[in-house]
C-alpha cells in the first residue's frame, strides 16, 4: 500500500537510473546516426560534408558486408547449435546421480568465467597452433597432417573457441530448469509404461522449451557482438573469412578511420540486433506476468 | 517413491560424467600446468603432463616483461568501481520499482533491458571521439563510466527480482507500528536485501572483469585491464607459451573462484529472472 508521499519519493529514486540510461541510449546513437550521413575520415579533418545515404549504399553493397553477414550468421548459428545440443546433454548428465556431482559441475561451469582474450589465445597457441599445439601433436602422433586451424578453417576455429566458453552457460541454465521438473509426473509416466526416450520427448523436452528459448535469445545478443576472440586470433582474416559485422565496423572505423562508413555499419548492426531484441523482450515480458 | 539407481549404473554415470567434465575443464588445467614449465618444456614433444621441473619463474618474468600488476590493479579498480557505482545508482531505482510499483514499472524494466541490447559497435565511434576530446580515453574513470552504463540494466534487474521477494507485509506491519522511512530502510529492508545485493555485486564484478569490447578499444598502456593486456600476447616475440599461461592463470584465477560461488545467481542474473 503506497502512500502519495512514497510514490513521489519512488520517482526521485528512479530518475538517476532512467536519466543516465536515456542519455546513454540517445546521445551516442544520435551521433552515430549523424556521422553516418557524412563523408568523414579522421585522416582528413575539416573535409566533412553531408552526403545523404551514400555511406549506407557503399556499406550495404560492399562484398565484405555480405561475407561479414554470412559469417555472423554462421558463427551465431554454429555456436547456438553446439551449445544447445551439448548443453542439454551435459545438463541431463549432471542431473543423474553419481559420485562427485558438485565437483564435476564446477569443472563444467569454469570456462564461462575465462575472459575472452585468454580463452582465444590459449586455444590459438596451445591447442590449435600447427607446430606446437596439442592438436598438432596428436595429429602427428596418429600419423595425420596437422591442420593449420586459423588459415584453413578460421571461422570454424573461432566457433569452437566461443562454443567452449558458452556451453557452460547453456548447461547451467538447462540444468537449473531440469531440477524444477516435476518428479511425480515422470514417475506417473513410468508407471504407465513410458520408456526413457518417451519420457524425454514427451515430458522433459517440453519442460525445457522455455529455458532453451531463453538461452538462444540471450546468447544471440552476446554472440552478435563477438569481437575480442576474432581480434586476437585472426584479425578477421584471411581476407574477410572470419570477419563478422562487429569486427567489420570496428575495422572500418578504428583501423581505416572512416567515421562515416563505420557509423553507417554501426546503424546497420543496431537494426539487426533490434530484430533479435524484439523477440527476446517479448519472451521475458511474458515471464514477468507469470 | 524414490527411484532406485543400481550401483552399476551409478559407476558408469560417474565415469562418463568425470571424463566429459575433465575434457571441458582441460584447457584451463593445461594452462595452469604450462604456467609452471620452462618455455622449452612448454613446447616439448611429447608434451609432459606432471613430470617436469616445476618452476615459478614465469610468474616473475610476466611482471618484468611489462608491469603485470599495474594491469591487474586496473582490472580490480575498473570492475569493482563500476560495480559499486552501478549499485549506488541502481539500488534506489530497484527499491522504488519493487515496493512502489506504478503501472509503468513493467514497461520501464523492459525499456532498461532493451538498452542492454544495443550492440556496442553502434556507439563505438562517438564514444571513442567523445572520450578522446574529454581526455577520458585510456583512463580508469573512462572505463568505470562505460562499464557502469552497460551493466546498469542487469544490476537494476537483478536487484529488482531480489527485492520483489521481500514480503511487503513486513513493511506494512512496520509502518503500522509507526516506523519512519529511515527506520524502514536501514533496519528492515537493508538486512533483508543484503544477500541479493551481495549476489548482484559478485556477478557484476565477474562480468566487468571479463568485458572485452570497450576495454580493448578505449585503453592503451595506462588504463588497460587484464583483458587488454593479455591481448598483447597475440603478437608475441620468441617463445612465450609458459609466460602466456602464467599471465592467463593469474588473470582468471580470482574470477574463477568468485564464479564458483555465484553459480545460482549467475543463472538468475543473466536470464533476467526468467529462469530461477
Amino acid at each position: 500500500m503506497a502512500t502519495m508521499h512514497s510514490k513521489k519519493l519512488g520517482k526521485y529514486m528512479l530518475s538517476p537510473s532512467v536519466i543516465l540510461l536515456l542519455a546513454w541510449m540517445v546521445i551516442p546513437l544520435s551521433f552515430t546516426l549523424y556521422f553516418s550521413f557524412l563523408s568523414y575520415n579522421l585522416l582528413m579533418p575539416g573535409t566533412e560534408e553531408f552526403i545523404g545515404f551514400t555511406n549506407y549504399q557503399y556499406f550495404l553493397t560492399d562484398p565484405a558486408f555480405f561475407e561479414a553477414l554470412k559469417n555472423t550468421l554462421l558463427l551465431v548459428g554454429g555456436v547456438l547449435l553446439i551449445t544447445i545440443v551439448g548443453g542439454t546433454g551435459f545438463a541431463l548428465l549432471l542431473n543423474l546421480p553419481f559420485w562427485g556431482q558438485g565437483i564435476v559441475r564446477v569443472l563444467v561451469i569454469a570456462p564461462f568465467f575465462v575472459m575472452p582474450t585468454v580463452s582465444a589465445l590459449v586455444w590459438k597457441n596451445m591447442f590449435m597452433n600447427p607446430e606446437n599445439g596439442l592438436f598438432a601433436y596428436f595429429a602427428k602422433f596418429l600419423g595425420f597432417e596437422p591442420i593449420d586451424f586459423f588459415a584453413q578453417i578460421p571461422l570454424l576455429s573461432i566457433t569452437i573457441i566461443v562454443s567452449w566458453m558458452w556451453l557452460p552457460f547453456a548447461a547451467l541454465i538447462i540444468l537449473t530448469a531440469l531440477q524444477s521438473l516435476d518428479q511425480e509426473q515422470l514417475e506417473a509416466a513410468e508407471m504407465d509404461g513410458a520408456g526413457h526416450i518417451q519420457k524425454f520427448f514427451y515430458i522433459t523436452l517440453p519442460h525445457l522449451a522455455r529455458p532453451i528459448t531463453v538461452v538462444i535469445l540471450i546468447q544471440t545478443i552476446f554472440l552478435l557482438s563477438i569481437f575480442a576472440e576474432i581480434m586476437v586470433t585472426t584479425n578477421g582474416g584471411p581476407g574477410y573469412a572470419s570477419t563478422n559485422i562487429t569486427y567489420l565496423v570496428y575495422a572500418q572505423s578504428l583501423l581505416q578511420f572512416d567515421v562515416g562508413g563505420g557509423s553507417a555499419g554501426g546503424i546497420v548492426a543496431v537494426i539487426l540486433a533490434n530484430i533479435v531484441a524484439i523477440f527476446l523482450l517479448r519472451m521475458i515480458g511474458k515471464n514477468l506476468e507469470a | 517413491m524414490a527411484r532406485e539407481v543400481t550401483k552399476k549404473t551409478k559407476v558408469i554415470t560417474t565415469l562418463i560424467a568425470w571424463t566429459l567434465g575433465l575434457m571441458i575443464f582441460f584447457p584451463i588445467l593445461w594452462t595452469v600446468i604450462t604456467s609452471f614449465k620452462t618455455e622449452a618444456e612448454a613446447i616439448a614433444s611429447p608434451p609432459s603432463f606432471f613430470i617436469f621441473d616445476w618452476t615459478f619463474e614465469n610468474y616473475f618474468d610476466v611482471h618484468e616483461r611489462s608491469s603485470y600488476f599495474l594491469h591487474f590493479w586496473n582490472s580490480v579498480v575498473i570492475s569493482v568501481g563500476s560495480t559499486l557505482l552501478g549499485l549506488l545508482i541502481a539500488i534506489p531505482a530497484a527499491w522504488s520499482m519493487a515496493f512502489v510499483p506504478s503501472k509503468n514499472t513493467k514497461n520501464l524494466l523492459m525499456w532498461m533491458l532493451s538498452t542492454k541490447m544495443l550492440p556496442p559497435v553502434g556507439v563505438l565511434i562517438p564514444m571513442y571521439l567523445i572520450y578522446k576530446d574529454t581526455g577520458l580515453l585510456d583512463t580508469q574513470l573512462g572505463l568505470i563510466i562505460i562499464l557502469t552504463m552497460i551493466n546498469l540494466p542487469i544490476i537494476v534487474w537483478m536487484l529488482y527480482t531480489y527485492f520483489k521477494e521481500i514480503p511487503t507485509e513486513i513493511l506494512e506491519a512496520a509502518r503500522m507500528d509507526g516506523a519512519s522511512l529511515k527506520y524502514e530502510l536501514f533496519y528492515i529492508l537493508t538486512p533483508m536485501a543484503l544477500p541479493g545485493i551481495a549476489s548482484t555485486l559478485l556477478l557484476n564484478i565477474i562480468l566487468s572483469w571479463n568485458e572485452a569490447f570497450w576495454t580493448l578499444n578505449l585503453t592503451a598502456a595506462n588504463a588497460a585491464p587484464l583483458t587488454a593486456f593479455i591481448a598483447s600476447y597475440s603478437s608475441p616475440e620468441g617463445l612465450f607459451y609458459a609466460k602466456l599461461s602464467a599471465a592467463s592463470t593469474m588473470a582468471i584465477a580470482p574470477i574463477l573462484i568468485m564464479g564458483w560461488f555465484s553459480q545460482k545467481q549467475l543463472v538468475r542474473g543473466l536470464t533476467f529472472g526468467a529462469v530461477k
